[in-house]
C-alpha cells in the first residue's frame, strides 16, 4: 500500500502530473469511441439506404 | 452535378483496403500504448530531483511529447491530402483531409494543456508568449479554420477548395515550429531526441517514449482510418438521396 501511496504521489507533482496523464487518456478515449460511433452510424445510414433502393429497383 | 458525384464515386479499393488495415493499426496501437504507459509511468526512472532536474514532472514527457509529434505530423497529412486533392484532383484527397484534422486539433490541444501543466510547475508560468507556445497556438487555431471550413457549407465541395488552401498556406507553420526553440530565445527546451550529437535523453525514459509515439502514431492511423469510412459513407448516402430527387 505504501508503495502505491508513494506511486500515486508522484514525488509531490501528483496535482501536475496526473491531470495531464488523465487528460490525455481522457481526450483519446472520447474521440476514439465519437469516431466509432459516428462510423458505424453513417454506415447503417447508407446500408438502410442501399436496401431501400435495392428494393425499389425490384419493383 | 454528375462530374462531382462521379469524383465520390466508387472508393471501393480505399475501403478494402481500410477494412483490412484497421484491425492491425489498432491492435499495434493498443499494444505499443500499454507498453509505453506501463513502462514510462511506473517502470521508467524519474528525472534528476529538482531544482537542476525536474523530479516525476517527467512523465508528462510521455503524453506531452508524442501529442506534439502527432499535432506536426497530422498536420502535415492534412495538407499532403489538400495537395492531392486540389493539384491531382485525387477523389479521396478531401475526404482525408476532412477526416484528419480533428484528430490533428485533439492533439495539438493535447500539447497545450499538457504543457501547460508541465510548465505551471517546472518554470511557474501556465503559458508564456515565447515562439514555440505560440506557435502551437496557432497550429491549433489552424486545426479549428480548417474544421470550421469544411464545414461551413451545407455542400461539402464549396467549403473543400478553401479548406485545402488555408490547409495549404499552413504549412508554413511547421517548420516554425520545429526550429522555433533554435531561432528564438525560448524558455522550451531546446531539440532533445532528433538531434546531431544523439539524443539526450537517458536510454531508460527515451524507449517507453518510443513506444508511445509509435502508439500515438497508430491510434492517429485507426481513428483516421475510421473517420474517412464514415465521411466516404455520408457523402455516398447524399449522393443517393440527390440521385433519388433527380429521378
Amino acid at each position: 500500500m505504501d508503495g502505491i501511496g508513494r506511486f500515486l504521489e508522484m514525488g509531490g507533482y501528483a496535482a501536475y502530473v496526473w491531470p495531464a496523464l488523465g487528460l490525455t487518456a481522457l481526450v483519446l478515449a472520447v474521440l476514439l469511441i465519437a469516431s466509432v460511433r459516428n462510423a458505424r452510424r453513417r454506415e447503417a445510414e447508407l446500408a438502410q439506404l442501399e436496401a431501400e433502393l435495392g428494393r425499389g429497383d425490384e419493383g | 452535378m454528375s462530374a462531382r458525384l462521379h469524383a465520390f464515386a466508387n472508393p471501393a479499393r480505399f475501403l478494402r483496403l481500410a477494412r483490412r488495415l484497421l484491425p492491425w493499426t489498432a491492435a499495434l496501437a493498443a499494444i505499443c500504448l500499454a507498453i509505453g504507459a506501463v513502462w514510462g509511468i511506473g517502470i521508467a526512472p524519474p528525472g534528476k530531483p529538482p531544482p537542476e532536474g525536474q523530479g516525476e514532472t517527467v512523465r508528462i514527457m510521455y503524453v506531452h511529447v508524442p501529442s506534439a509529434w502527432m499535432a506536426l505530423f497530422v498536420y502535415a497529412c492534412v495538407a499532403a491530402a489538400s495537395a492531392a486533392a486540389i493539384i491531382w484532383r485525387h477523389p479521396l484527397g478531401h475526404v482525408l483531409a476532412r477526416a484528419a484534422s480533428p484528430i490533428g486539433a485533439c492533439f495539438a490541444l493535447l500539447t497545450l494543456a499538457t504543457g501547460s501543466l508541465w510548465g505551471a510547475k517546472m518554470w511557474g508560468a501556465w503559458w508564456v508568449w515565447d515562439a514555440r507556445l505560440t506557435s502551437v497556438l496557432i497550429l491549433f487555431f489552424l486545426y479549428l479554420g480548417h474544421i470550421a471550413l469544411t464545414h461551413a457549407f451545407d455542400d461539402p465541395a464549396r467549403g473543400a477548395r478553401a479548406a485545402c488552401i488555408l490547409a495549404l498556406v499552413g504549412v508554413v507553420n511547421l517548420p516554425i515550429i520545429k526550429f522555433s526553440v533554435d531561432w528564438w530565445n525560448t524558455l522550451h527546451q531546446p531539440a532533445s531526441i532528433i538531434r546531431r550529437e544523439g539524443p539526450a535523453i537517458d536510454a531508460q525514459m527515451l524507449a517507453p517514449l518510443f513506444f508511445m509515439i509509435c502508439g500515438f502514431t497508430f491510434y492517429f492511423f485507426s481513428v483516421w482510418l475510421l473517420r474517412a469510412r464514415a465521411e466516404l459513407a455520408a457523402l455516398r448516402t447524399r449522393a443517393l438521396k440527390l440521385r433519388l430527387l433527380a429521378s
